[in-house]
């Protein structure tokens, strides 16, 4: 109970699937997220980390309960110790939990930027979204603009100015930072930074694992729709030996400056799951256990695996 | 920007007055066509109506229609008149077709104006609720009523409105668009739509249900779209979606399809008129067509189509003033 | 489960609408005029078990001229429809296969149909050809191919791009073969459903304009015919001749528009699926 109530946002055992139509007769169940496990403190950047296809995008509509209605959800979330069910979700939304989502379409294709970068409430936070724009780098003209004129980083900037507009909490950022130059993506991290310094908390969605460990204090590898490691940043920037699960290592060994090793194989498609591991058919280590049993999450030098074998 | 746009929305206009030029003129050969193909002399109509006139004015009849000379020279002689302003003289009202077309226009206009405005402010609210209760009973509801009134005779829901509130009821007048053996300065202005009142309900019952069918779909686009997952993600309601979003990217296809919808309007009127008698264009023309009362048949015939044009022709530049989308590709800033 | 339902509902419903159909059909057709007068001294009569839709000022019977007025209304409908399917078929076509030219000029056709209002086109048309029934066909199944021609046009030259057609000219055959094997089986659907949806709009046109006064013959038991003599009687409170004609007219109208709904799912099942 004690630890519950320092938690700002507590994932247990998460699971979405889709009902989705299989020719005219059938229906399938499409398993996207599995077992999920986080827990963000308050002050903490976690990024999620992962390829795409990973479940990772769905996380965020997952927490704020925006899933479409052929959506089966199952496990508990808990926001600042209090089961986050729909009544929540409603009220939170946009007020204690927002959300950065990674498009340009998801803004109005008729509403100037100005006006929908202050949002519905009133009254309008004009005078502090123009400074945030100017510091964002957005010219000062951009207010009057539609979306439609926006190129893709100038639309990520204005998504990232709508959260940092509200008092929210705990922000999801899902891929903010693609299209920005990198002066750009560093002022908007530095903004998460100092949002989490002031005792907020920032979800940092992406596959731009480099710029991520730059700024993030704890990293959530995801993997097929579950977390397959949460490791501390430091662990990350150490490399394998500190790592502690083989998909986290063949992801660090993947990046560009550890020499770009790409691991065999794909990831699983939502609709043929493995019966085990997830990542068992992948990994070079798998025993027939991992091919039998999902091993579940557990705690290995402070930080968080699924994997039978790690030390 | 700016100029770009209005660059593109006088060539758009342009483009689009030839074509309505081009379409007059073929609407005219094609009437005139069928008109001379008709068993019905207009010269021999016209004097059969008006009775005994002079051999001057019957000449000058005759000039006008030049039946003697062949097809093509009477369609350039006619065609001539026509572009003078001279649409001839109709023998029904015995008046220049002109005067009964411009007289005859503003009562339809009136009448066709406020079903307009009705049928759409029907439409789209009603399209909004069916939007926002997707599947749920008041949706369902709306859409069978809308499914039926589309299998309704327009000219038999403005007999049962007859029935029903003029004869049994007794609230409103059974027709004219005013009181019998009143000058027509003296008609006030309430007695005017109290006698509109119902040949107007009647003819926005005819158009809105397509505009409400797709209020309704448009509705239900906008609400699945990613904007409003992330207006909702922002802590929007549901009501205060439609208002940011949903009008704001449904008023202008509905509107769009109200202006393209004009044809079916003056095709209705001709009906509700003629119930209603009302005066207006509609009841002319049934009229004219009856009487074998030729100019004023072919001059309405030329008119609705220019009504109908022009109708058209708001409705594509609306779409390109109201929508920036489509206002310009090179305002793009990127930096 | 419910797919297999489904279609067999709209098939069972389909049966009985046409069974329905040739049922007032038949019956109209047997009527004799005799067999519809009962005599002036039962004139303007409300209506009773003798007679369910009351008599109108000549005494005639409205329950069985209502049917009469169906059958013709039913013959006209089909025989208009049929003529607008095959223009707009043969034009659609024409527009899609033929040259650029070909389109442009079908293209300022159709905006010319559609620029005038239908209701005037038909009574000019049916003013040309002296009124009547040939009028009145003329004047329908000239105004009502448009959307169908574009529809047909749209899909052949949705059905041209496909992969199979190119294949098969690559492979040497003729555009004729193309037509017979590659896009019939496609446009027979689309035509039959086009021209069973234009079928109650025709006979909701045919019933306009002969409460106009343009269409049928005045003699003629057409719907459109009995609610304009219902109009002169209406002051008087004779309410059913207006009322019960127009609701069977309603009434077969939306059962033509279900059937088409249920033939659309039919023939054509992926279009439909929500």
């Amino acid at each position: 109970m004690e630890a519950k109530k320092k938690t700002l946002l507590e994932i247990h055992n998460l699971s979405v699937a889709f009902w989705m139509y299989n020719g005219i007769l059938t229906q399938d169940q499409l398993q996207v997220i599995s077992d999920l496990q986080l827990t963000v403190y308050p002050g903490e950047i976690v990024a999620v980390a992962g390829s795409s296809g990973s479940g990772k995008s769905l996380l965020a509509s997952a927490i704020l309960g925006l899933l479409p209605g052929n959506a089966v959800v199952r496990g508990h979330l808990y926001y600042r110790g209090k089961e986050l069910d729909s009544v929540q979700q409603t009220r939170l939304r946009g007020k204690e939990i927002a959300w950065i989502p990674q498009s340009l379409t998801y803004l109005d294709p008729l509403m100037k930027v100005g006006k929908q970068a202050d949002g519905h409430r009133k009254p309008y936070p004009t005078q502090k979204r123009r400074a945030l724009f100017q510091r964002l780098n957005l010219p000062k003209e951009t207010e009057n603009l539609y979306p439609f004129q926006l190129s893709g980083g100038m639309a990520r900037r204005v998504l990232v100015s709508t959260a940092m507009l509200t008092d929210a909490q705990l922000v999801i950022a899902d891929e903010p930072t693609p299209g920005m130059s990198l002066e750009q993506a560093l002022e908007a991290l530095k903004l998460f930074r100092e949002m989490a310094d002031q005792g907020r908390a920032v979800i940092l969605i992406t596959h731009d694992i480099d710029l991520a460990l730059a700024f993030a204090d704890k990293i959530a590898v995801f993997y097929a729709g579950t977390t397959v490691e949460i490791a501390s940043a430091s662990e990350f920037r150490m490399g394998p030996a500190a790592l502690r699960h083989p998909y986290s290592k063949a992801l660090w060994q993947a990046l560009p400056q550890n020499g770009f090793q790409p691991i065999e194989g794909f990831q699983p498609y939502a609709g043929a799951l493995p019966k085990g591991c997830l990542f068992a058919p992948r990994c070079s280590q798998a025993t027939k256990e991992c091919k039998e049993q999902k091993p579940a999450i557990r705690s290995v030098r402070g930080g968080e695996v699924r994997c039978f074998y790690a030390t | 920007m700016r100029k770009g746009m209005s660059g593109r929305l006088s060539r758009t206009f342009f483009i689009y007055g030839l074509k309505i030029i081009t379409l007059l003129l073929g609407v005219s050969i094609v009437s005139f066509l069928l008109v001379s193909a008709s068993p019905v002399n207009p010269v021999q109509q016209y004097l059969l109506k008006i009775g005994p006139v002079s051999p001057q004015q019957q000449e000058e009849i005759e000039e006008y229609w030049g039946m003697d000379k062949p097809l093509m020279e009477r369609y350039l002689t006619w065609l001539g008149e026509l572009l003078q302003g001279n649409l001839g003289e109709s023998a029904l009202y015995r008046r220049p077709v002109k005067d009964v077309i411009g007289e005859r226009f503003s009562g339809s206009l009136t009448l066709m104006v406020s079903a307009w405005i009705c049928s759409g402010g029907m439409g789209i609210s009603l399209g909004c609720i069916m939007g926002i209760y997707q599947d749920k009973w008041p949706d369902k509801l709306l859409k069978k009523l809308c499914y039926l009134l589309s299998c309704v005779p327009t000219f038999w829901l403005g007999l049962i409105f007859l029935l029903i509130f003029s004869v049994i009821l007794g609230w409103f007048p059974i027709g004219f668009s005013s009181p019998i053996g009143i000058l027509r300065q003296e008609v006030t202005l309430w007695q005017r739509l109290h006698h509109l009142v119902l040949p107007a309900f009647t003819l926005s019952l005819m158009s809105f249900s397509p505009i409400a069918l797709h209020t309704r779909q448009k509705l239900i686009e906008v609400m699945n779209s990613e904007y409003v997952l992330f207006a909702r993600a922002r802590g929007e309601g549901k009501w205060m979606l439609l208002l940011r979003h949903g009008l704001r990217n449904i008023l202008l296809p509905a509107l769009t399809l109200q202006f393209a919808s004009i044809a079916e309007l003056f095709g209705g009127s001709v009906l509700t008129e003629n119930i209603f008698s009302y005066p207006g264009l509609g009841s002319a023309v049934s009229a004219a067509g009856l009487n074998s009362d030729v100019p004023l048949l072919l001059g309405i015939t030329l008119f609705s189509t220019l009504f109908v044009c022009i109708g058209n022709m708001i409705a594509n530049l609306l779409y390109e003033v109201v929508n920036p989308q489509i206002g310009s590709y090179t305002g793009e800033v990127s930096r | 489960m419910k797919g297999i339902n489904q279609r067999t509902k709209a098939v069972a419903f389909a049966l009985c609408m046409m069974g329905m159909l040739i049922a007032v059909y038949t019956f109209g057709l047997l009527i004799s005029e005799e067999a519809m007068m009962s005599g002036f001294q039962n004139a303007h009569q409300p209506p009773s078990w003798k007679y369910p839709f009351g008599t109108d000022a000549l005494g005639r019977n409205l329950l069985l001229r209502t049917i009469k007025g169906l059958s013709v209304s039913i013959t006209v409908g089909i025989v208009a429809s049929l003529i607008s399917a095959l223009i707009a078929a043969l034009v659609g076509m024409a527009t899609a296969v033929g040259s650029k030219r070909v389109d442009a000029v079908v293209g300022w056709w159709i905006d010319l149909v559609m620029g005038v209002p239908h209701t005037v086109f038909i009574l000019l048309i049916s003013f040309a050809l002296g009124r009547g029934v040939k009028g009145l066909l003329v004047g329908i199944a000239a105004t009502h191919w448009c959307s169908l021609a574009r529809l047909i046009r749209g899909e052949v030259l949705q059905l041209r791009c496909q992969q199979y057609v190119a294949v098969s000219r690559r492979l040497g055959k003729s555009g004729g073969w193309i037509l017979i094997h590659h896009l019939f089986p496609h446009l027979i659907p689309q035509f039959f459903v086009g021209l069973v949806l234009m079928f109650p709009h025709v006979i909701l046109h045919e019933a306009s304009i002969s409460f106009l006064g343009y269409g049928l013959p005045p003699e003629q038991p057409s719907i459109g015919i009995i609610l304009s003599e219902s109009i002169r009687y209406l002051s008087a409170g004779m309410w059913w001749m207006a009322v019960l004609p127009g609701l069977v007219l309603v009434g077969i109208v939306w059962g033509l528009e279900r059937l088409a709904d249920y033939l659309h799912r039919i023939l054509d099942p992926y279009s439909v699926q929500e």
